[in-house]
């Protein structure tokens, strides 16, 4: 099997000058065996394992997938696909969920579709009887499609009426959302991918591109191998191939990424780089935004942060002479101390230049997972469908009227209950039905000690949809079998707004069915209808939900109402919004600098930074934000645990490039789990000479919550934080892990815990982990001897 | 009854507010959203009693009793499960109600004293109160649905 894009995992370069276009490189993959002849399908789509949604075409012959190759003429990726694009698809032919299982006599035992769905719906009717809607939750994911989430939408705060809707994303990537709705009033990528096509700067904070997003840093490569590349800032603790190609590396401790920012916002204003013009005409408050940042010295920071004063005005010099600067922004600070704070201040410092609207100017706040997006927009997550303000009593009937039900069943008394709170509750038994779609807390939650009891327990009944057995499903009452991507047909949008349709390319294995099918199943048994007596949800196929789904958009910033099936068919990636106006999609947001903030149209009316507490209506019209953008801010406060004595280091968590999330789908494709088999955890050689390890040595860490063993791999990471990978689900870094979380995003501070450190036993070999990327051991291994 | 006084009154209930907001913190660990913003409003409360104390060294000793029940009582305990966090949490609005009603009568006091040190005071401590007010509130109704109506 040719899998050398394991090892060459951005593969041949094509660097290009600003403003040309970026050359086509098609990828392709196909099983042994298999030549190009022999496929009998090539099937449209795109990747759904990662968020950048690359274009591509199944290969199916006999009725099963064969492997994947990348379409040129898509506009994220020109052909491209990454190793786990090419190989992870492998991972979904075997050990796959193919009948559902019921709990009986304490095991999971195999049945038929009628008794587990009737198992599940007894018990839904008996606690919407004795105790409510509000005994109900929804897990979801962000990799389902866009009918499938919109679907359980409807279902969830339309027929059911149950607030507690959320997913996986609000680990990943409600700070991204957050950060939007604070600063213009409304979620949606102001950028576009294409804007690293022209920019002569790129600031990635928090944001191990390389490894999360494959194709995107190919992009990014080559640019930087031209003769003309843009000048690379990287924020992150550790060596990254980011940091290793950075014209400034700053090497930040986790935990301070908002002294940091306001440092550079504090530069920035300091020496007058920003465009009072634009600043007087598009955004409000800059007066209070430059009080808050007064102290911010980079002397201040650089004591906080461990980095040198100088590097922080070298970044700012970047940022402030630059003609189109890009920034991205990711998990290195949504999932940190003040997540939400922080990612404001990287739209803060576009804002201040006008940085933004124009080819090469722009911000990619990222999604972490392929659909992410779409669980934002459909009202799984933080937000109505939509991205409809629940504070808006207007909005929240015209939702009402869209749907044909009564406005009192949509919840809209507070925010949707955020994930760590629907835990809460099913913890105390107030929620005693919680159904989980594609996801699988038992390993992905911080503080896993107590999830586990919360879902081995029998307060709450627990459902859980998945394409495999997992961690979470041994522990639920009801196993479904889904089918996963290619065996369904869907839409799902990436991190710049880039809708694609997958088709469906093959069947589902066994008795396995799309999520969607499952949704709808379920409602059907349940009886849910509209104010007429009409089912609700009104749609059986895919399509139709596609259409209902417009229909909710019309008219709102994320406007999908000029797609259908039969041009994404055609074309492939299309941005929204996409309506009469702009049929081939808007490559960016805010080119004229209003910005969606009016009260009228915004999705929030934001909320205080420090606390959360929400900004209510009268105060936020008050403020005659009157389409122009908020300069929000706050001053750094200290992470919520501190290295102490007892416990001196930092741990931070993270992803290798081989796998994905637990490891579901990428552990069971051979080239894939052969690159990253195993748990380990990284250290620096400063840490390592101290404390007497070496590498592959067993070693124990330690916090408030647990502690795990896996293998050593000393790297370049810096002195004082502990790296462990948060894929794996014995010994899971997620033991570790606080659970606390951002005030505004309600993100889980997954990157900042403190630990102590101890070696327990000599290893046995190198660590099993990559030596091709950030974990590029310091010392080359001597398979001989264990070197000190 | 002369500021002093009140300056007095008011400085004691930033105390037994601060002490009030440790005992839900401590009381509520699993709540983490309770747990470390009222180890904050604790600190904050530690913060504006301190900054009061210059304020009452340099003021004339009050010439006359102090009135009779000027004092409050703060929490003793915390309370456990769902309604207990609810109800510990109005508990903490009324008192930080009082406390924020008398910084607004000090506040007119020190207008009518011409007292710019004493309005100073007053401006940076307020709006930390109201931000308390703000969180309180959003974190009782938010808790609100699911305590009265389903929980045990």
């Amino acid at each position: 099997m040719a899998t050398d894009r394991v090892t060459d995992i951005w593969g041949a370069r094509t660097p290009h000058g600003a403003d040309t276009a970026w050359p086509v490189r098609v990828d392709q993959f196909l099983t042994d065996g298999v030549s190009e002849s022999d496929v009998q399908h090539w099937v449209r789509g795109a990747c759904l394992l990662c968020s950048n949604g690359c274009g591509l075409e199944v290969a199916v012959v006999d009725g099963r997938m064969v492997g994947v190759r990348g379409r040129a003429a898509d506009r994220v990726n020109h052909g491209r696909l990454g190793p786990k694009g090419l190989y992870g698809w492998l991972g979904q032919q075997h050990d796959r969920l193919t009948a559902p299982l019921v709990r009986q006599n304490g095991r999971l035992v195999e049945t038929d579709w009628d008794t587990a769905m009737a198992r599940v719906v007894e018990r839904s009717r008996s606690l919407l009887q004795t105790k409510g809607p509000l005994s109900h939750g929804f897990f979801t994911s962000g990799q389902l499609m866009i009918e499938e989430y919109y679907t359980l939408a409807m279902i969830g705060k339309g027929g059911i009426g149950t607030p507690h809707m959320d997913g996986n994303t609000r680990w990943c990537t409600s700070t991204a959302a957050a950060a939007f709705g604070e600063s213009f009033g409304c979620d949606g990528q102001p950028g576009s991918y294409t804007d690293i096509d022209s920019c002569d700067a790129l600031f990635l904070f928090g944001h191990n591109v390389a490894e999360t997003q494959t194709v995107l840093w190919a992009r990014m490569l080559d640019r930087l191998d031209a003769p003309d590349p843009p000048r690379l800032v990287c924020v992150d603790p550790r060596r990254t191939k980011v940091a290793e190609r950075a014209t400034v590396h700053l090497a930040i401790a986790n935990g301070t990424n908002l002294a940091l920012m306001n440092a550079l916002v504090h530069e920035l204003i300091a020496k007058g780089y920003v465009d009072r013009c634009y600043v007087d005409a598009h955004t409000i408050g800059f007066e209070r935004l430059a009080e808050i940042t007064a102290a911010a010295t980079p002397q201040w920071a650089a004591a906080i942060c461990g980095v040198d004063a100088d590097d922080i005005r070298r970044a700012t010099e970047i940022f402030g002479t630059s003609d189109r600067v890009v920034s991205t922004c990711s998990m290195g600070f949504y999932q940190s101390h003040q997540a939400t704070a922080a990612a404001c201040q990287v739209n803060n410092l576009h804002l201040l230049r006008g940085m933004l609207g124009r080819p090469g100017a722009g911000i990619l706040q990222m999604n972490g997972q392929p659909s992410a997006q779409n669980n934002r927009e459909t009202g799984c997550g933080p937000a109505l469908p939509g991205f409809r303000n629940w504070g808006n009593p207007g909005q929240v009937d015209e939702l009402a009227r869209l749907w044909n039900v009564d406005p009192l069943v949509i919840p809209h008394w507070s925010p949707p209950t955020h994930g760590m709170q629907l835990f809460r509750y099913a913890e105390q038994g107030s929620i005693g039905f919680l159904w989980i779609s594609g996801t699988n807390p038992a390993v992905s939650m911080p503080d896993l000690a107590r999830v586990r009891r919360i879902l081995a327990g029998d307060r709450c009944f627990v459902v859980v949809s998945d394409g495999y057995r997992t961690e979470t499903s041994e522990l639920a009452d009801v196993v479904l079998p889904a089918a996963l991507w290619g065996e369904k047909t869907g839409t799902f949008t990436n991190v710049d707004r880039t809708v694609h349709l997958q088709e469906q390319a093959v069947k589902p294995p066994g008795q396995a069915r799309s999520d969607l099918d499952i949704f709808l199943d379920y409602a059907r048994r349940l009886g849910l209808a509209d104010r007429s007596g009409r089912p609700l949800p009104p749609w059986e196929t895919p399509e139709e939900a596609f259409r209902a789904w417009q229909a909710a958009t019309a008219g709102r910033p994320c406007d999908y109402s000029g797609l259908s099936y039969a041009r994404l068919h055609e074309v492939g990636g299309i941005q929204w919004p996409c309506t009469a106006g702009a049929p081939d999609g808007t490559e960016r947001l805010y080119v004229d600098g209003v910005f969606p903030s009016d009260p009228d149209v915004c999705e929030t009316y934001g909320h205080d930074l420090a606390t959360g507490a929400p900004v209510g209506e009268v105060e936020y019209r008050a403020r005659r934000p009157d389409g122009r953008a908020l300069l929000k801010g706050v001053g750094y406060q200290p992470p919520f645990e501190e290295p102490d004595d007892r416990y001196p280091m930092r741990l931070t968590t993270g992803r290798t490039v081989y796998h994905w999330h637990t490891r579901t789908k990428t552990a069971r494709s051979r080239p894939l789990n052969d690159a990253a088999p195993a748990m380990w955890v990284e250290i620096s050689e400063p840490d390592a000479d101290r404390l007497g390890i070496g590498e592959g040595d067993i070693v124990r860490v330690t916090s408030r919550r647990g502690s795990i063993q896996a293998p050593a791999r000393i790297s370049f990471l810096r002195e004082g934080v502990v790296f462990a990978p948060w894929h794996f689900g014995d010994d899971a870094a997620n033991e570790l892990t606080l659970g606390a979380w951002d005030p505004v995003s309600k993100q889980p501070e997954f990157k900042v815990a403190a630990v102590f450190v101890e070696r327990i036993a000599a290893g046995t070999g190198r660590a099993p982990a990559p030596t091709n990327t950030a974990f590029a051991p310091v010392r080359p291994w001597d398979g001989a001897t264990v070197q000190p | 009854m002369h500021l002093v006084t009140y300056l007095g009154f008011l400085q004691r209930t930033e105390e037994t507010l601060g002490h009030s907001y440790r005992l839900v913190s401590r009381g509520h660990p699993a709540d983490a959203d309770v747990h470390y913003p009222t180890a904050d409003f604790a600190a904050q409360c530690a913060a504006h009693a301190d900054a009061l104390a210059p304020v009452l060294a340099r003021c004339n000793p009050a010439t006359e009793a102090e009135p009779d029940r000027l004092h409050v009582e703060g929490a003793d305990s915390h309370r456990a499960g769902p309604i207990g966090l609810l109800r510990d949490l109005q508990d903490l609005y009324q008192l930080a109600t009082l406390v924020d009603s008398t910084w607004t009568l000090v506040r007119q006091a020190a207008q009518g004293a011409r007292d710019r040190d004493l309005i100073q005071v007053t401006d940076r401590c307020v709006p930390q109160i109201a931000a308390q007010l703000d969180w309180l509130r959003m974190r009782m109704k938010a808790a609100a649905p699911q305590t009265l109506l389903v929980a045990e």
